[in-house]
C-alpha cells in the first residue's frame, strides 16, 4: 500500500513524545562505545568530542522523524500502524488472530512513565507490532481495547476484573534460583577457582583469575533468568485469559487470551526434586520468535510452584480438562536398547481432549497437548528402531518450549497412534474455542473465522457482558 | 505419471494400505542422477588431480575408482529413495511418506494449512519438475513433496488451497 492511495486517517494517534529521547539512548550509547574506544586508542579526545554531538543530533533527528511519521489506530476491525519516513509502511494486524498482548515497562521507561505494547500474532518471526513507547495509561487502555475487539465485544468495554491464582513467594524464587543447575555449577567453579587462587602465585594466579569469568557468567545468568525476570511473579485469571506480571527492573505484563495455549509442559529439574517444586511452560503461538534465545521467559506460566498448584493451573490452562486423569501406557521393554536409563518412565496416554507424554529420569517432564491444537502428526523410524520394531510419533504444535514426542513405541502401535491422533484432532478442531472468544456469532464448526470478519460490522455489542462476562473457555 | 494405489517398496507402517498412494515423477531420479554425476565428477577430478600431484598415478586411479563406486552406489540410492516417496490425499488430511534409512510419515490436516509453496528452480524446470510444500503453524510439520510434474503441482496447490480454506480452523 502506498501512502498516497491510502493516507493515514486523521484520528490516528502518535506514540509518546518521549519516544525519540528513549530510543536516542541507543545511538548515544553506541557513539560512546565506539567513539570512546577510538579516542582512548588514538589518544585524541578532541575528535571524539566533535563527533559525539553530531551522532547524538543525527540520532535524535532520525528518532524525531520516525516518531512524527509513526501513527497507529483502528481501521475497521484491524489495528493499523503506519510508519517510516521515506519508505512508508502500513501494517495491519488482524485482531481475531491475536495470540497475546504484552505490556513491557523497561527500567528507563518506568522512570519516565512510558510502556511498550507488544502484540503477538501467529506466524511472525519476531513480535509482530511493537508499539514503543506509549504512556503507561495509554498502553493499558489500548490493551483493554485490543482485547475487547479481539474477543468480539464492544471496544469500549473496560478491562475485565481479574482473580489472582498464584503468587510466587520471594523465598521460593530465591530457593529455586539457588537450586538451578547453572547456579550450582557456577558456584562450584568459583569456589574451586578461589581455592586454587589462594594456593598459587604470580602468573598462574592471573590465569586462574581469567578463568573465573565462565563461573561468574553462569551464576549471573541463573540469577538473572530466574530471580530478576520472575521477581514478583503474579499469575491471574480473567475473562480475557491469563495475566502474568513479573520483573524486578523491567516489568512485563502478559495477557494470553482463552484458547491460545497450544500446549503445556510440567518440568522438574533434578535439584528441585527434594523440595517438590515444578515449573510450568506453555506454547503460545507468536512467543516463538524469541524462544530460541537464552533466557526467554515469555512462555513461563509458573517459574516455580508446588506440584499441586502447578497441576491446578495446568488444568485451567487446558480449559478444565484434567491431565491427571489420563491413564499412561509405558513404553515397551525393548526401548531400553535406545534409552537404557529413562525407558521405564517413558509413557504416553490420551483421552477425549488431551494427549500426555511423560519422560525423563533426571529431568522429569510431563507434556500435555490438547487435540484441538495438534498441527500435524508425524511418524519416524531410524535404522536401529527398525531392528527393534519401534517407531516415534511426533505431535507437532506451534514453536515453543513444549514438544509432544512419543518415543520408541512398537511400530504397529505407533501407526495406530498416528491414525487415532489425526482423527481425535479432526474432531477436536470442530469443537474448539472460537477465535473471537466472546462472539456469539460462532456456530462451532470451525469454518466461520472468515465469515465473522465479513459481517463484523453487524456484530451487536452485548452490554450485559460487562457485568457478567461469559466463560467460553469450556466448549464441552 | 503412473498412478498406483499402493507403494510396493514401502513398509505398510509408513504407507497404510487402503489409501490412494501416488508416486512422484521418475524424472526426479534423472535430476538427482545428473547432480550426482556432476558433483561426483568434480570431486573425483579434484581429488585425483591432487593425488597425482602429491603422490603418483596410482593415487589418482584409486580416486577415480572411488568416484565410480560412489556413482554406482549413488544411482542405486537415488532409485531407492525415489521409490520411498509417496503421498495420498485423504478426505481431511494429506499424507506424505519418504525416506529409506530414516523413514517418515507426515499427516497434515488441510484445516491446519497456513500456506502452500510451489517451487521450481531452473534445473527442476528443465526436467519438468516442481516441489509443493505445505506449511502449518508448526515448523516441524515437514510436508514437502518434490518431483511433481508442473500440472500435478498446480492441481495439488489449488486443491490444497481450496480444502484448506473450506476446513480452516483457528489456531
Amino acid at each position: 500500500m502506498n501512502s498516497a492511495a491510502d493516507p493515514t486517517p486523521e484520528h490516528f494517534s502518535r506514540l509518546h513524545p518521549l519516544t525519540p529521547l528513549l530510543r536516542g539512548w541507543v545511538w548515544l550509547a553506541g557513539a560512546f562505545a565506539f567513539g570512546g574506544q577510538d579516542a582512548i586508542r588514538t589518544g585524541e579526545p578532541r575528535r571524539f568530542a566533535l563527533i559525539l554531538p553530531v551522532i547524538a543530533i543525527v540520532g535524535f533527528g532520525v528518532g524525531l522523524g520516525s516518531w512524527w511519521f509513526t501513527r497507529y489506530g483502528f481501521d475497521g476491525d484491524d489495528l493499523r500502524i503506519d510508519s517510516g519516513i521515506f519508505q512508508r509502511r502500513s501494517r495491519r494486524v488482524r485482531l481475531d488472530r491475536l495470540q497475546a498482548v504484552d505490556v513491557v515497562r523497561p527500567l528507563a521507561g518506568r522512570l519516565l512513565g512510558v510502556s511498550e505494547l507488544r502484540l503477538e500474532v501467529a506466524g511472525g518471526d519476531s513480535t509482530e507490532a511493537p508499539l514503543a513507547y506509549l504512556s503507561a495509561d495509554d498502553a493499558v487502555r489500548l490493551r483493554a481495547e485490543l482485547l475487547a475487539r479481539a474477543a468480539g465485544i464492544d471496544a469500549e468495554t473496560p478491562e475485565a476484573p481479574e482473580r489472582v491464582i498464584h503468587e510466587v513467594p520471594l523465598g521460593r524464587l530465591v530457593g529455586s534460583t539457588v537450586l538451578s543447575g547453572a547456579f550450582v555449577t557456577g558456584v562450584v567453579l568459583l569456589v574451586g577457582l578461589g581455592g586454587a587462587f589462594l594456593f598459587s602465585s604470580g602468573e598462574i594466579a592471573a590465569g586462574i583469575l581469567s578463568a573465573v569469568l565462565p563461573g561468574a557468567i553462569g551464576v549471573g545468568l541463573a540469577l538473572w533468568n530466574q530471580l530478576v525476570r520472575n521477581f514478583g511473579f503474579v499469575l491471574a485469571e480473567s475473562p480475557d485469559g491469563f495475566r502474568i506480571r513479573k520483573g524486578l527492573l523491567d516489568i512485563k505484563a502478559q495477557t494470553v487470551p482463552p484458547g491460545r495455549v497450544q500446549g503445556v509442559a510440567l518440568r522438574q529439574p533434578l535439584l528441585w526434586r527434594p523440595t517438590g517444586w515444578v515449573r510450568l511452560d506453555v506454547d503460545v503461538a507468536g512467543y516463538s520468535g524469541s524462544s530460541g534465545t537464552v533466557g526467554n521467559t515469555s512462555s513461563t506460566l509458573l517459574p516455580v510452584a508446588t506440584y499441586d498448584e502447578a497441576v491446578g493451573v495446568m488444568r485451567q490452562a487446558l480449559g478444565g480438562a484434567d491431565p491427571g486423569a489420563i491413564v499412561l501406557d509405558p513404553a515397551p521393554r525393548r526401548a531400553a536398547w535406545l534409552r537404557p536409563v529413562g525407558w521405564r518412565r517413558m509413557a504416553y496416554g490420551a483421552d477425549g481432549r488431551l494427549i500426555a507424554v511423560r519422560e525423563g529420569v533426571l529431568y522429569r517432564e510431563l507434556t500435555v497437548v490438547p487435540h484441538a491444537k495438534t498441527q500435524s502428526v508425524r511418524l519416524s523410524q531410524g535404522p536401529i528402531q527398525r531392528r527393534l520394531g519401534l517407531a516415534t510419533v511426533h505431535v507437532d504444535t506451534t514453536p515453543g518450549p513444549v514438544d509432544a514426542t512419543i518415543r520408541h513405541r512398537p511400530q504397529e502401535q505407533a501407526q495406530r497412534i498416528v491414525e487415532e491422533q489425526s482423527e481425535r484432532a479432526r474432531l477436536a478442531r470442530k469443537a474448539d474455542v472460537p477465535e473471537q472468544w466472546m462472539s456469539r456469532h460462532y456456530d462451532g464448526d470451525g469454518t466461520t473465522a472468515a465469515s465473522i470478519d465479513q459481517n463484523g460490522s453487524t456484530r451487536v455489542p452485548h452490554h450485559d457482558e460487562e457485568q457478567d462476562p461469559p466463560r467460553d473457555r469450556d466448549p464441552g | 505419471m503412473p498412478r498406483r494405489h499402493s507403494l510396493p517398496r514401502v513398509d505398510q507402517v509408513f504407507a497404510p494400505p487402503g489409501e490412494e498412494w501416488q508416486r512422484v515423477s521418475v524424472q526426479l531420479t534423472s535430476l538427482r542422477r545428473l547432480l550426482l554425476f556432476f558433483w561426483a565428477g568434480v570431486i573425483t577430478a579434484v581429488v585425483a588431480g591432487l593425488g597425482w600431484w602429491l603422490f603418483d598415478w596410482w593415487m589418482a586411479a584409486v580416486a577415480v575408482g572411488a568416484g565410480v563406486v560412489a556413482i554406482v552406489w549413488g544411482r542405486w540410492l537415488i532409485r531407492r529413495n525415489w521409490q520411498a516417496w509417496g503421498y495420498a490425499e485423504r478426505e481431511d488430511d494429506l499424507l506424505v511418506t519418504h525416506g529409506v534409512l530414516f523413514r517418515k510419515l507426515t499427516v497434515v490436516p488441510y484445516g491446519r494449512m497456513q500456506f502452500v509453496d510451489v517451487r521450481s528452480g531452473p534445473l527442476e524446470r528443465r526436467f519438468g519438475l516442481a516441489t509443493v510444500q505445505l506449511h502449518t503453524a508448526s515448523p516441524a510439520s515437514d510436508a514437502r513433496i518434490p518431483g511433481l510434474p508442473p500440472d500435478e503441482a498446480a492441481r495439488l496447490r489449488d486443491r490444497l488451497a481450496a480444502l484448506g480454506e473450506a476446513r480452516a480452523a483457528g489456531l
